[in-house]
């Protein structure tokens, strides 16, 4: 009896859709975030994390309507992300029902800003999204530096310390996003999943391209997380959540029934 | 005669979104009527009494402190209505924390809150991530408020200070995380939980339902 291993599936939303790109290309339509969200409640998610991508004001506006709506039909914990930049920003969402909110460039553009909020809110709902990427060449020392703007700005950042004085500054768990992997379904990058998970005391999940349930179980027992998010597998049905939880539970994994 | 509808009162100090704790009451109750409150009057009126808590324990007391609720809570328990601490609130309720230096609590259930540890590991040696968060199994009792819960059933937790009272009459449920700490605690018309009901789907939902309708007896 162990405490169990997380499945949370991710809604990339744009404009009040789920959206879904392959490395932040080629965008498809996935549905209603509200209708999936249940969805995935009914079928044992653990967590939902919705990541909003929407550029405009206006559609902020419909991101704080669709929240509130998912709060009050989801009773599992509900993060919210993408565009956290301001302590009334986070307020903002956990009036709306968010549990817990994603911090990702506001984090490196001023890390301050993680303190600040864990003071005011709790580390319990701060949540430091981390988007890094393999810089280390084949037969060198492997290296991984964060990425902004979508994957496309390097920070020259070394991602294993940025996750180390995330977690010291506040952050209560680590989202960790491998920008190789997000989108192409070749599997989270295991070498840093595992590097921020030995090297930090908070929660990790580990993020970017699933394409299989193999690549689930992996992410826990070679990659060492704490729990494992994936988009497409799911929206697309390719896989239910309940078949990623008995796939993983034959495999040796602890999860929730 | 229509029966007078019921009202259960959340007690708001200023510390976190009762947002989720509203929606899943009303979800599960729709018949009651679910207030969240700073008003004493309010909290005295009401048939049942929800007192929450998320944050820092020594940020929670000052509030607690400053209006007054650790009386008012003393008051309300003192009428015999149910009333449920849930997470820091339930921390709250105990003697003294080992959180922020050290704070001391409201002192109406007998107990310590401890840290997990810095670098924790369980005795087998795997690493133990803190904060304790995600969905752990439970062992409960036979108190009203496990109706219709399975044995083990899971929770959703997250917190890095666990709850353990010396007096073993009040255990109501137990929960392994390197260490066995008390996930429910139990007196009279009091019940603490150190979980999130409302974060725990249909187990948690359930929890709701029956202290919606328990009438504070064990």
């Amino acid at each position: 009896m162990a405490l169990a291993k997380r499945i949370i599936p991710c809604l990339d939303v744009d404009n009040g859709r789920v959206v879904k790109g392959v490395q932040f290309l080629d965008i498809r339509d996935a549905g209603d975030p509200v209708e999936i969200a249940k969805r995935y409640n009914q079928e044992g998610a653990d967590e939902i994390t919705f990541l909003d991508i929407t550029a405009t004001h206006e559609g902020r506006d419909t991101t704080v309507h669709t929240v509130e709506k998912i709060a009050s039909e989801v009773f599992i914990p509900l993060t919210v992300g993408g565009g956290i930049r301001t302590v009334d920003d986070i307020r903002t969402m956990l009036n709306a029902g968010a549990d817990k909110v994603g911090i990702n460039s506001a984090a490196v553009f001023n890390p301050d800003f993680v303190k600040a909020a864990s003071d005011r809110f709790g580390a319990q709902c701060i949540v430091v999204a981390i988007d890094a990427k393999k810089v280390s060449k084949d037969g060198e020392e492997p290296r991984w530096e964060i990425f902004t703007h979508g994957g496309r700005k390097p920070t020259g950042i070394n991602a294993v310390e940025w996750a180390i004085r995330m977690a010291e500054y506040g952050a209560g768990e680590i989202l960790l996003t491998s920008m190789d992997g997000d989108g192409t379904k070749a599997g989270y990058d295991l070498g840093v999943t595992r590097a921020i998970s030995d090297a930090v005391a908070v929660p990790v999940i580990a993020s970017g391209g699933v394409g299989n349930l193999q690549h689930l179980v992996d992410g826990v027992t070679l990659g060492r997380a704490d729990a494992v998010l994936a988009a497409s597998i799911f929206h697309f049905r390719e896989y239910t959540v309940p078949q990623a939880k008995e796939f993983m539970r034959a495999q040796g994994i602890e999860v929730r029934l | 005669m229509t029966p007078v509808k019921q009202t259960v009162a959340v007690i708001d100090y200023g510390m976190g979104n009762l947002h989720s704790v509203k929606s899943a009451l009303e979800h599960v109750a729709p018949e009651q009527t679910v207030v969240v409150t700073a008003d004493p009057a309010v909290v005295a009126a009401a048939d049942r009494v929800i007192f929450p808590g998320v944050g820092a324990i020594r940020d929670c007391m000052a509030e607690i402190k400053r209006l007054g609720f650790d009386k008012l809570l003393r008051e309300q328990i003192a009428t015999g209505k149910p009333v449920l601490g849930i997470c820091v609130g339930m921390q709250a309720l105990m003697d003294h924390s080992e959180e922020n230096s050290g704070v001391d609590c409201i002192g109406i259930l007998r107990g310590n809150v401890r840290f997990f540890g810095e670098n924790y590991h369980d005795a087998a040696g795997n690493h133990l991530k803190v904060p304790h968060m995600g969905w752990n199994q439970v062992q409960h009792n036979d108190h009203p408020l496990w109706a219709d819960i399975p044995q083990d059933s899971r929770f959703y937790f997250v917190h890095s200070f666990y709850v353990l009272s010396a007096d073993k009459s009040l255990v109501a449920a137990s929960c392994d995380y390197g260490v066995q700490f008390h996930a429910a605690l139990t007196r009279g018309n009091l019940f603490a939980v150190q979980f999130h009901p409302e974060k725990s789907h249909t187990a948690g939902l359930q929890l709701l339902k029956n202290f919606l309708h328990w009438d504070g007896k064990a």
